[in-house]
């Protein structure tokens, strides 16, 4: 993947945080990086800010969240500092999310085809009839079969897997820069994973797409994307191109990859130990 | 490349033919449960009626009537055969409508009953109606507003109403607004010299005024509505605003709302073409059983307001001893609160797309 | 998601044994698992209310023949329809009865009241409703069918019926009341025994030859009792209203009994010109029905955080 001079996206510095009850929680403690037309996967485990960190890039993090940074630079605009209104031109339209299961994120009481044509109508000045033309054309795009039943279907009449590629229609129709997929294949069964990603890699390296890929599954991210970002506690760890994992040099990286089962290995699987040096916080504060 | 069942499920069609099946079976469902509580509310006024009394007839007749009367009424009620074959004799009386009769009107009860049925119903109306749409703004507005103060007004205020005994708010309101401002009119329909003029069609005076083109009368049967009908109407605007911030507050938390915010949409848009629509279904069931709630609890506020309604007619039978119009009275009511649950949980699964 | 150091417990004495960590007994267990309870409970402004109301109810209630200058009973006609003044914190009604006392007294009957029909309606609605979830079957069915029955009644309207077949009366309205308030409950108690049904523990005492109803009675029970209650107080409101709307019908407690419905009803006549009359029992309902509905909301809130912050 050539990557251009200019990132699409560039996170400096960012933090996110919580009022609890019990105290301000820190989620996401001085992330950066750095996103071109290419494959980026955040690796983390639960807890570890990842989700949090695509959240906080579109400005929808839940009530009583509060994200700051340096700079989070997308075509010249800060994303963080932006008001509402620009930032609803931005969503969907310029970036984009999936989230992890289609029982939930889709809405019940809605046909399909209404859905993924909102998408469409909100960001163009398109007629319904074009919008159903476009509807058609992305849900064959995402490889469903008999595009007009499923238009008329209502979510919980459609498989998972349907249901995520439902999901990638409607998050790729106004054909946006960037993608944010957040555990986009957790949800489903493995063999229905591997044709969803096939979709999505198609789609991405069609449009000249960036896409964050988040999960807590190494090998899958490995696997699939072209770097990797590992996040413990809110940091980041490590940066490493995909294929270049096994000289990973942080130790939780490496305590990772130890962890992980290989076919025709006898020995025991190893157990994460871990340091409490991961936590110190290694970033600066927010000017 | 292969699919899954549902997806060839979709393949062979949309289930066109199982749409009626499946409306035929939630409606049989609900007839089933509909005739079983039927049975079960007739059972239970048989038994107040004929078991618990002394003496079950003395209790329909009074203990001034004569004894051919008393005869009569015994062989109507065929208090010598078993107790099963009674009620199977009741429940045919009840299906053809035969309440028995009176003692204070000497009217058959059906016929009272139908007299004052209307008054009661325009009344529930009206207060429904305000409860549906001061609460449900109400109660959005709060959801969305989680937390600051539009939310702890609507909280505030559902719960004043909640609390609050009707009876005595509208003692308070005819103090306050009729006696005191004389902004609204008093007890009553309608002022006396206004009585039987209008045609009664349908009962309800205000379309009967209207219908007529009298409108002074229209406008004084208003200013008498108006006062009860605030009155029930909080009630249900309390019950209605706080079922509706419950269920968007619900609602807001999904998924789904992420995912439309994701899409880019307005705030507004978010609200009410995706959170309210999920609610509306629920909103149903609240509606039903509000107005059934209203139709029953009305009772304490007719005797308020002296409104000629079928709870007034119930509680003045009841101090006459009059059992017939009592148990008339009740299975009518009984049968309008569940009836109308009923429809609305029909409704309810005819309208959301999961439930079927 | 930072590691939160863990909390020392430095506090000493009673404190600290109730923060312990580790519980060293069962009682003990039982103890902080109350307090910590409370503990949230107090943090929760609108719980507080709710209960300082209660208490106090509960106080008059207790406390009765000390703080009122009467028993409320007896007319002295000299002193009717007196405006509040020192000798007679709320005036006195129609036939010269200081308002205060027979509001205080009346606290004993709205508790009576309460508490019968709480007494009445929990072990029936935790015995068919448990029964129906632990057994199952054909006996599930019928129960449930019966408990829709009585659920989709008219409170009101029944209560009236009841007490024209039986005469007014507290106990009567009492009864017809818990008539057609117990059907909750028993779902209730049937959908925690549904998931308690399978537990492990309960396979033990089978296995260990527990009959049925001992099963149900020693184990499955106990643990419904809890959302039992809560629904109880939430739902108390609602009968305290009922049973006002009883009394202000005539059909609850019979004069001179001080009960505050009544009280309503027959201060009525004297609404225009000696407001106080009937308007000061309204409050006093008013204001329970509202301590219990705040009480019921806080309950709520902490045992089941997410239904409402």
């Amino acid at each position: 993947m050539i990557m251009e001079d200019k990132p699409l996206l560039s996170v400096e510095n960012l933090h996110v945080s919580f009022d609890t009850p019990k105290g301000v929680v820190d989620a996401v403690r001085g992330v950066s990086f750095q996103l071109g037309r290419e494959k980026l996967g955040i690796v983390g485990e639960s807890g570890s800010g990842k989700s949090q960190t695509g959240r906080a890039i579109l400005g929808l993090l839940a009530a009583r969240g509060h994200a700051r940074a340096t700079r989070v630079e997308f075509d010249g605009i800060d994303l963080l500092r932006a008001d509402e209104r620009t930032m609803r031109t931005i969503r969907g339209d310029r970036i984009s999310m999936i989230m992890q299961d289609p029982k939930y994120s889709l809405n019940p009481v809605m046909t399909v085809g209404k859905q993924i044509e909102e998408a469409y109508l909100v960001h163009t000045q398109a007629s319904k009839v074009q919008a159903r033309e476009r509807t058609l054309e992305m849900l064959e795009a995402v490889r469903i079969r008999n595009p007009r039943h499923v238009y008329h279907a209502y979510p919980h009449e459609v498989s998972g897997g349907m249901g995520q590629r439902i999901m990638i229609a409607m998050m790729m129709i106004p054909q946006p820069d960037i993608i944010i997929a957040d555990e986009p294949t957790s949800a489903l069964d493995v063999t229905v994973q591997l044709q969803v990603l096939a979709i999505l890699d198609d789609m991405v390296t069609q449009n000249g797409m960036g896409l964050i890929f988040i999960s807590h599954d190494l090998n899958l991210v490995a696997s699939f994307c072209d770097r990797v970002l590992i996040m413990y506690d809110g940091q980041v760890m490590e940066v490493r191109d995909a294929d270049d994992l096994q000289n990973a040099e942080h130790p939780y990286t490496r305590g990772l990859l130890s962890c992980l089962p290989q076919v025709g290995d006898s020995r025991d699987l190893a157990v994460l130990k871990r340091d409490p040096a991961w936590s110190a916080y290694q970033g600066a504060e927010v000017d | 490349m292969a699919e899954s069942a549902s997806a060839r499920q979709l393949a062979a069609g949309p289930s066109a033919s199982s749409a009626p099946l499946s409306i035929l079976r939630a409606v049989a469902g609900v007839l089933s449960t509909l005739l079983l509580t039927f049975i079960g509310l007739t059972a239970i006024t048989f038994v107040i009626g004929r078991v618990m009394p002394a003496d079950p007839v003395l209790a329909i007749v009074g203990d001034r009537a004569s004894q051919a009367v008393y005869d009569q009424v015994y062989q109507q009620m065929g208090l010598d055969r078993p107790i099963y074959e009674q009620y199977w004799r009741y429940l045919g009386q009840l299906v053809q409508g035969d309440l028995g009769t009176s003692i204070m009107t000497a009217q058959p009860v059906m016929d009272d009953i139908l007299r004052f049925f209307p008054a009661t119903l325009e009344l529930a109306t009206i207060a429904t109606l305000l409860g549906i749409f001061l609460g449900i703004p109400m109660g959005v507005l709060a959801a969305v507003n989680h937390g600051r103060w539009p939310d702890h007004f609507v909280r505030i205020f559902g719960l004043l109403g909640y609390s609050v005994p009707v009876f005595w708010l509208g003692m308070v309101g005819l103090l306050i607004f009729y006696a005191n401002l004389g902004w609204v009119a008093g007890p009553g329909r309608l002022d006396v010299f206004y009585n039987d003029i209008v045609t009664p069609v349908t009962g309800v005076i205000l379309v009967d005024a209207a219908m007529d083109g009298e409108w002074d009368i229209f406008w004084n049967a208003m200013s008498h509505l108006i006062l009860p009908a605030s009155i029930l109407g909080t009630f249900a605007l309390a019950y209605i605003a706080r079922m509706t911030r419950s269920f968007m507050l619900d609602q807001l938390n999904q998924e789904y709302v992420l995912t439309a915010r994701v899409k880019g949409m307005s705030e507004s848009r978010v609200i009410w073409r995706h959170a309210f629509r999920n609610v509306q279904v629920q909103l149903i069931t609240i509606i039903g059983l509000t107005y059934a709630s209203l139709l029953e609890g009305s009772v304490l506020t007719e005797t308020v307001f002296s409104w000629p309604g079928i709870g007034q007619y119930i509680t003045r039978s009841l101090f006459n001893a009059d059992m017939n119009a009592v148990l008339g009275g009740t299975i009518v009511v009984g049968v309008c609160f569940v009836g109308i649950n009923m429809f609305s949980d029909l409704l309810y699964k005819l309208v959301d797309p999961r439930a079927r | 998601m930072s590691t939160q150091p863990a909390v020392i417990n430095r506090a000493k004495g009673l404190r600290g044994w109730l923060l312990q960590d580790v519980p060293q007994s069962i009682t003990q267990a039982r103890v902080q698992r109350f307090y910590l309870a409370w503990l949230v409970f107090r943090r929760n402004p609108i719980a507080m209310t709710g209960f300082l109301i209660i208490a106090t109810l509960v106080a008059m209630a207790i406390f009765a023949p000390w703080v009122t200058s009467s028993n409320g009973l007896e007319p002295h006609l000299r002193d009717r329809l007196q405006p509040a003044s020192a000798a007679h914190w709320f005036g006195t009604d129609g036939l010269g009865r200081d308002i205060y006392d027979r509001i205080v007294w009346g606290s004993r009957i709205t508790l009576y009241i309460v508490g019968l029909v709480g007494v009445i309606v929990v072990p029936v609605g935790l015995l068919v409703g448990t029964l129906a979830g632990y057994v199952g079957g054909a006996v599930d069915n019928v129960l449930m069918r019966i408990t829709d029955i009585f659920l989709a009644f008219p409170r009101l309207i029944l209560a009236l019926a009841l007490v024209a077949a039986l005469g007014p009366g507290l106990e009567n309205a009492v009864l017809a009341i818990a008539l057609t308030t117990w059907s909750p409950y028993a779902r209730i108690a049937r959908a925690e025994a549904l998931t308690i049904r399978n537990s492990e523990f309960i396979m033990a005492a089978k296995v260990q030859g527990a009959s049925t109803g001992g099963i149900l009675f020693r184990h499955v029970m106990p643990l419904c009792i809890s959302s039992v209650i809560v629904r109880l107080t939430l739902d108390m409101a609602g009968i305290i209203l009922t049973a006002a709307g009883l009394g202000f019908l005539g059909l609850g407690a019979q004069p001179p009994t001080p009960e505050w419905g009544a009280m309503i009803s027959a201060g009525r006549q004297y609404l225009l010109d000696q407001w106080w009359i009937p308007t000061v029992p309204g409050i006093a309902i008013f204001v329970v029905s509202l301590g219990f509905n705040l009480l019921g909301d806080g309950l709520r809130d902490v045992l089941d955080p997410k239904s409402s912050e």
